[in-house]
């Protein structure tokens, strides 16, 4: 059985003052095994955004079914972590609170949550960073510190949503190193979407391709390099090819998604 | 261009603070030029030797102090009962649209009657004691504080409702430890907004069938054409409204240091 299962989800959404409703998504079908690193690869507008919020609970669909182990998602949990493209982080509790937040409202104890806290946080590379408020670190600081707090609840998967989109390219590639690291101690579950090709090969034990609005998948690609990865792979010849093929799958689509804007 | 002039620049503390006391320093000056200078009758505008005067004679004979302190009690006690009311409802509508939907029009209705147009109806309902004025002080302040958390709450960033949403958080925790402490340094400012607007119903208020109070004084000044007198309470009510302003401030800043900046 597998971890999560998409079952022909779609999505319209509702005209608002008399536009036309937004077909977001066709009908999508997906199958996560567990210990599985899917990155969903599309297009902006095409609905990758809508599919994992779908599958957070935060949208419902139109029709068709999430399961999580089996059981049908019906609204946000804990058991399904998510790190926003924006930052979440909650201003006013300090790094350590905000990632003690999700152990709070399950009601562990004080003691025990700051201990977990304090352990995620040296995971992400944060200690010493503890008693900071949000704004005062930087962005990629504050996308680890987001990490750490969807990490400390131990969720079933991990809901990834271009988390690393707005940081500049250097910081980016250590976050895929990060990321990547912690993946391969403990292979949580992972659905991460993204539009940059060189960060879904990377990661990926599987790469999804999203055609241009609206959304379907187009082709589905296992990513068979060897683990535990170094950023050196991204310089093989292997690494390369995949590259190519997706480089030629994405450009159809971003061409037909933007002669469709016009 | 003068970099000082640059849109939205901050300038420094220092200068700042002399940029406002020149402001008052001009004031005064404009001020003792129009009455020493014999361009304005005493008799319709004191200068700035008789209106000191004056309040020194208002205090020592007058017994003045005892005045502030029951206007200044008066706000108090209508604007606490105002605060009450308004602050936990105007965060169940905000948070709760049925809420809103139930209270919305009637509040805005409420909003645009006159406080002072109450004054009577109050008299008869309460009598000239104490209670009426502290309910005109209510009436003039509940209903534009009730819409104004309204709109701080509603406005929350809906991302970190959902990031409490995914770590697990119900619907109390999300209204008690995300929308009340990302609305709190809002609804505190809109606290000092209204405490001003109450400052102006409570003269009102003690213009007509009082015995004690600032209003009350400036009332009996006009019988004997006392200048200096009108203009020390009004002063005097300017002072006590820059005072609170500033506590208002600091407190803000010391309740909310995450907020800074923002
Ligand atoms: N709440 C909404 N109401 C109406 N339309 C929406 C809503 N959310 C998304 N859409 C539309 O659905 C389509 C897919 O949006 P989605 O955010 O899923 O795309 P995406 O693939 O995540 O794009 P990006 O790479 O830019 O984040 C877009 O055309 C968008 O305008
Ligand atoms: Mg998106």
């Amino acid at each position: 059985m597998s971890k999560l299962s998409i079952r022909n989800v779609e999505k319209t959404f509702p005209g608002r003052n008399n536009t036309a409703p937004t077909r977001a998504l066709e009908p999508t079908s997906l199958e996560v095994a567990d210990n599985d690193f899917i990155t969903i690869l599309g297009p902006s507008g095409c609905g990758k955004s809508t599919l994992l919020r779908i599958v957070a609970g935060l949208e419902t669909p139109s029709a068709g079914e999430v399961l999580l182990e089996g059981k049908a998602v019906s609204g946000p949990g804990p058991d399904r972590g998510m790190v926003f493209q924006s930052y979440t982080l909650f201003p006013w509790l300090t790094v350590r609170d905000n990632v003690c937040f999700g152990l709070r409202e399950r009601g562990l104890p004080r003691a025990e949550q700051l201990a977990v806290a304090d352990r995620f946080l040296a995971q992400v590379g944060l200690k010493g960073f503890e008693n900071h408020h949000p704004a005062q670190l930087s962005g990629g600081m504050q996308q680890r510190t987001a990490l750490a707090r969807a990490l400390a609840n131990d969720p079933k998967m991990l809901l990834l949503d271009e988390p690393f989109g707005a940081l500049d390219h250097q910081t980016r590639e250590l976050m895929q190193e990060l990321l990547l690291g912690i993946w391969e101690a403990d292979r949580k579950t992972v659905m991460f979407v993204t539009h940059d090709i060189d960060e879904a090969i990377f990661m990926a034990s599987r790469v999804v391709v999203m055609s241009a609005r609206p959304g379907r998948i187009k082709c589905d690609i296992p990513i068979e390099l060897p683990h535990p990865r170094s950023y050196k792979v991204k310089t093989t010849p292997e690494f390369a090819a995949y590259k190519e093929r997706l480089t030629e799958e994405i450009r159809v689509e971003t061409i037909k998604a933007v002669t469709m804007e016009r | 261009m003068s970099p000082l002039f640059t849109p939205l620049k901050p300038v420094a503390p220092a200068l700042r603070t002399v940029l406002g006391i020149s402001c008052f320093v001009l004031f005064f000056l404009g001020w003792g030029i129009a009455t020493y200078g014999g361009f304005v009758k005493p008799l319709f505008l004191a200068s700035p030797g008789d209106t000191l005067a004056a309040g020194i004679a208002l205090f020592r004979e007058f017994g003045f102090a005892e005045d502030i302190a029951v206007t200044v009690w008066r706000v108090f006690a209508g604007f606490v009962m105002a605060a009450a009311l308004a602050v936990p409802l105007g965060i169940l509508m905000g948070a709760f649209k049925p809420v809103e939907g139930f209270f919305e029009a009637f509040v805005s209705f409420a909003r645009y009657l006159p406080a002072s147009a109450f004054i009577p109806l109050l008299i008869l309902w309460a009598g000239v004691g104490e209670l009426q004025k502290i309910l005109v002080i209510f009436i003039g302040s509940v209903f534009q504080l009730v819409i104004m958390v309204t709109v701080i709450v509603s406005g929350i960033r809906t991302d970190l409702v959902e990031a409490a949403y995914t770590l697990g958080a119900k619907r109390d925790g999300v209204v008690l430890r995300v929308l009340l402490p990302a609305a709190a340094p809002q609804i505190f400012e809109a606290l000092r907004l209204v405490l001003g607007w109450a400052w102006t119903y409570v003269i009102v208020a003690e213009l007509v069938g009082a015995s004690r109070g600032i209003g009350h004084m400036i009332i009996d000044a006009q019988r004997f054409l006392d200048t200096g007198q009108m203009i020390f309470g009004i002063f005097v009510i300017g002072v006590i409204g820059l005072i609170t302003d500033l506590l208002f401030r600091a407190l803000n800043a010391r309740l909310f240091p995450w907020a800074k900046g923002r």
